[in-house]
């Protein structure tokens, strides 16, 4: 069935009805119009999933899939257009550009954490760039799954976008076909599965994985405001983010000030009793929930730490002096778990940091610009939040993916468009100054060598500060020079001057 | 089970044996010093290997000699020249591609707040070199790697020895060696040097090996650019001056004896043009290599017995009629500039990539079946048009695909730095040259700076929800047509 998906689709792409820019346009503006129409259906759906309040869906999900959709819609003649480059003297007059052409049909598996902007981001750029997409939504996520497998045939073209629903054994299957791409988001032990898969086909991947996201907090900062936005972004989602802060690092003499300020901060966000405020979320399934209790294990909560199993409820909880070794250090939390860990300064922080893998995402907290960068030069992640969390991911112009073991290749905006295109270099020459070309033809010698060499410099002109200041100089010696040759030849006219 | 590769590093013949892990902890080991990350360092090192290359042109063109018969012209050509405006290039562009990239549009809710792209080092990357153009193919990723502030194992092919041992002695020597390593050895060791984890693997070579690389790095979760190869389709089509095509056909069909990845495979043409294709062939043929080409000091060698013998194979099985050329040597490894014509799909030359002087013509009726053709194949690494007709152009660039893409000429995209070099399906993925390197050994990093102000805006997006604040969030942050960038959830 799978393999019957990815066939269809197949064809449907070298049928050429995917190319169009027309085409494309007409599918996103449908794409848009599903999620205008169906938004009630939508948050339903992540309501039964995840217990998500109906305010976080159109705030998380939908309102940056939108805003996706206009922006491609809006740039697709720009992004799609041939790019020029800079040539050299052997091609000045030749066409010399990049063309951006669709790849084929790639595979889009989506994750259940925000099943919809999740698996639909990505689908944005790959119709946008022309290619065929297999969607294979997260079966964690089941309504929402289910609900995308009905309604997308019904807003897009249904050969060219199949959703394949299912679980491991489907997901493998899919992955046995060819494709010539596959975008995953989840996390590494998959994503190395995924690559493996696709290494048999020589296929490129995206691997938008997770990792350990620290998050500094700096001695001289406004902790109330600081610890505002670290716990709306912690606790949004009940912590299932992958770009969610996962754990603090401070120092010892303001750790309380921190715990202090999430405390008050929880109780202005979810009120005394998160379990009955409807904007907090649940976990999303029992295998998550037994986990991250395990992870709770042997450590007292000096926040929260309640939970109830038969809802999947963790509520909000902090930790305090956390140990490196400890469980809760060992793997992405991925849940409303929040540990302290203390670090004697900055340059305890960055080596703590530089000591594990390359997160997604990393943040830091500080007044001081020389601490922010310090941060940003000695430290790597996929991208950086200074003074908040998150809010890298909004701005699409800035590419959004991780590095090392928190994945590889980059989306959002234009980035998504270049992911899912191939770049082809275009020379068009003419068969005209073959003078020039004459010297690379044997039989060879000495001087046609010579020619070469110059033929090929790049670039043409030669912009280095000394030819500048040459060139500067030169200028303006030579019009000191017009200006005495014309005082001369005035004086010689014998006209009066009174200036001199 | 520790392999053992001789790593001259510490100077010339009487190195010690480390072992490869040994090499890789120090390189490791530098990397996090940080050592690699200012521009000073980077322009010093990549300084360093445009000295290597300028006072060693002389022992470079012998070992390329000796290696592959290479006439000087092409070592000067392909080899020399190549890497050095690659050099050139990077340490002009350095400063401007290290910036961070403020230029990116901001939306309504971070127009307080610093938004910029950093490029940043992947730490260790290893550069598996090919035989072919064994100077360039390893230095010039280098260069990349280099200008993006990484440290670098080299594991130049075995294939060409001559080559080989002068990388091996010639790197230490100028570059820092504690950054740049070049470990020599065969099939089996370079299979235990994929065992260790690295920050990015690029390769260039066959289609094969590309595929246990691609296996090796993905239980590390290792980023890979693959440089590969196929049949890049030749068409000459429409009105065209036929002896000025024939002239830059020979030229990148049979520069390095055919040794190309961007080489011409096989020309697709009518029988009319085919017929006045021939003759142009012959008379260019002889004008470049005179009446006999294995004496001509222009033609080069088959660089191994191995792959003389892969070729005579083809050649032999082959139901296509040999009209130029046919000609071999086995002493010498030798093959003369050989044309075929009558040559079907399923020939023997059609199966896979020739990498050799022999040039079959598939006759063929329309642009359209020509185009069908080459669209039943795999992703070619280059394609090429000889056409004076600018349709026939548009039409089989608009209906095909391929790494690269060159009108009227062979091989010479690929000098042009501003031009993306790679492949795409199964001729290779990622790309390199110019800035294009650069990028692909660097880290892309986004990063948002957020402003303390502003703070009563950020009150809208925290809980307690409610409709009024999301509807002034909705309205601050949808996107407006005619707004700079793109605007996301605040």
């Amino acid at each position: 069935m799978e393999k019957q998906a990815v066939q269809r689709a197949r064809e449907a792409f070298l049928a050429g009805r995917s190319r169009p820019l027309e085409f494309r346009v007409q599918q996103l503006k449908s794409l848009q119009r599903m999620i205008t129409d169906r938004q009630g259906e939508i948050a339903t759906a992540l309501k039964q999933d995840i217990n998500r309040s109906q305010y976080d869906t159109p705030l998380f999900e939908l309102i940056g899939l939108e805003n996706e959709i206009s922006l491609a819609v809006s740039k697709l003649a720009q992004w799609a257009a041939p790019r020029p480059v800079e040539r050299n003297l052997l091609t000045i007059s030749d066409q010399a550009y990049i063309q951006p052409e669709p790849l084929g049909v790639v595979l889009i598996i989506g994750a259940w954490n925000y099943p919809w902007a999740l698996t639909l981001q990505p689908l944005v750029g790959a119709i946008a760039a022309g290619n065929a997409a297999v969607v294979k939504p997260s079966e964690l996520s089941e309504y929402s799954a289910s609900l995308l497998k009905a309604l997308l045939p019904r807003y897009l073209d249904q050969e060219l976008y199949p959703v394949v629903c299912g679980g491991v054994s489907e997901t493998q299957e899919l992955l046995r076909q060819r494709f010539d791409h596959v975008f995953y988001t989840g996390n590494s032990t998959v994503g190395k599965l995924v690559m493996e898969a696709a290494a048999r086909h020589l296929t490129p991947v995206t691997l938008e994985l997770g990792g350990k996201s620290p998050c500094y907090i700096d001695k001289d900062v406004d902790l109330r405001v600081a610890c505002r936005r670290i716990t709306w972004g912690k606790f949004v989602n009940c912590g299932q983010t992958c770009i969610a802060p996962d754990y603090i690092l401070c120092e010892p003499s303001i750790q309380n000030r921190v715990v202090e300020g999430i405390r008050q901060t929880l109780l202005e966000f979810y009120g005394p009793d998160p379990k009955s405020s409807p904007d907090y979320g649940r976990i999303i399934n029992q295998r998550h929930f037994n986990r991250l209790m395990t992870l709770l294990e042997g450590y007292t909560a000096t926040v929260g730490g309640q939970s109830d199993s038969s809802q999947r409820y963790i509520a909000p909880t902090v930790v305090k002096d956390v140990p490196p070794q400890a469980r809760l250090m060992q793997e992405e939390i991925f849940g409303p778990l929040l540990p302290i860990v203390t670090v004697s300064d900055i340059d305890d922080a960055i080596h703590f940091i530089n000591e594990r893998e390359k997160p997604l995402a990393l943040y830091v907290f500080s007044s001081n610009k020389k601490v922010i960068k310090r941060m940003l030069a000695e430290t790597t992640s996929g991208g950086v939040t200074v003074n908040d969390v998150i809010m890298h991911y909004t701005l699409n112009s800035l590419p959004f993916g991780g590095v090392g073991q928190s994945g590889t290749g980059r989306y959002h905006g234009k980035h998504t468009f270049d992911q899912f295109s191939h770049h082809r270099a275009c020379l068009v020459k003419s068969l005209g100054m073959e003078e020039v070309h004459m010297v690379r033809y044997p039989p060879q010698n000495h001087q046609k060598v010579r020619r070469v060499r110059l033929a090929m410099r790049t670039p043409l002109v030669d912009f280095s500060k000394g030819t500048y200041i040459w060139a500067v100089t030169a200028s303006i010696v030579a019009l000191g020079l017009l200006i005495a040759l014309t005082v001369i030849l005035i004086l010689a006219a014998g006209v009066n001057c009174t200036c001199l | 089970d520790l392999s053992e590769f001789r790593d001259r590093s510490k100077s010339g013949s009487t190195g010690q044996h480390m072992t490869i892990y040994e090499v890789i902890d120090r390189l490791r080991a530098t990397f996090r010093s940080g050592v690699t990350f200012p521009e000073q360092f980077r322009m010093t090192q990549l300084q360093n290997l445009l000295s290597l290359v300028e006072e060693n042109e002389q022992l470079i063109q012998d070992a390329l000699h000796k290696d592959l018969h290479k006439p000087k012209f092409e070592s000067v050509l392909s080899e020399i020249q190549i890497t050095l405006n690659d050099l050139y290039f990077a340490m002009e562009n350095l400063r401007t591609w290290m910036q961070p990239e403020y230029n990116i549009g901001k939306n309504l809710a971070t127009r307080m707040d610093d938004c910029f792209i950093r490029r940043e080092p992947l730490g260790v990357v290893l550069i598996i070199g090919a035989w072919n153009y064994p100077l360039h193919l390893i230095l010039l990723p280098l260069v990349a790697a280099i200008a993006a502030g990484n440290c670098a194992i080299l594991k130049p092919s075995e294939i060409c020895q001559a080559t080989e041992q002068l990388l091996a002695e010639l790197i230490p020597k100028y570059l820092s060696q504690d950054c740049y390593a070049v470990l020599c050895g065969g099939a089996e060791d370079t299979k235990s040097l994929l065992k260790n984890k690295f920050d990015h693997i690029f390769y260039t070579g066959s289609q094969v090996v590309a595929r246990s690389i691609l296996l090796a790095a993905a239980p590390h979760l290792t980023p890979v650019t693959l440089e590969l190869g196929g049949k890049s389709p030749c068409f000459i089509y429409g009105h065209i001056d036929i002896h000025k095509a024939a002239k830059r056909l020979c030229w990148s069909k049979f520069f390095n004896t055919g040794q190309s990845c961007v080489a011409p495979d096989y020309v697709l043409c009518t029988a009319q043009t085919r017929d006045a294709l021939l003759p142009a062939l012959r008379e260019t043929l002889r004008t470049f290599y005179g009446p006999d080409p294995g004496a001509s000091l222009d033609m080069g060698r088959i660089v191994t017995p191995r792959h003389w013998r892969r070729l005579m194979d083809m050649l032999e099985k082959s139901k296509g009629k040999v009209v130029i050329g046919g000609e071999s040597r086995e002493e010498d490894r030798y093959i003369a500039p050989t044309v075929l014509v009558d040559v079907q799909e399923s020939d023997a030359l059609m199966q896979e990539e020739i990498f050799g002087p022999i040039l079959p013509i598939l006759t063929i009726e329309s642009l359209e079946e020509g185009i069908d053709y080459i669209n039943r194949q795999e992703k070619p690494l280059a394609l090429y048009v000889f056409s004076d007709e600018t349709s026939v152009v548009t039409t089989v660039l608009n209906n095909t695909s391929s790494g690269g893409f060159c009108g009227n000429d062979g091989i010479v995209h690929m000098a042009l730095p501003g031009l993306p070099f790679g492949g795409v399906g199964a001729s290779g993925m990622g790309s390199y040259h110019g800035r294009w390197g650069f990028e692909t050994f660097s880290h892309r990093r986004g990063c948002m700076n957020r402003s303390w102000l502003l703070e009563r805006v950020n009150v809208l997006r925290y809980p307690p929800y409610s409709d009024y604040n999301l509807g002034w969030l909705r309205w601050a942050t949808t996107f407006k047509k005619n707004s700079w960038g793109g605007c996301s959830v605040m």
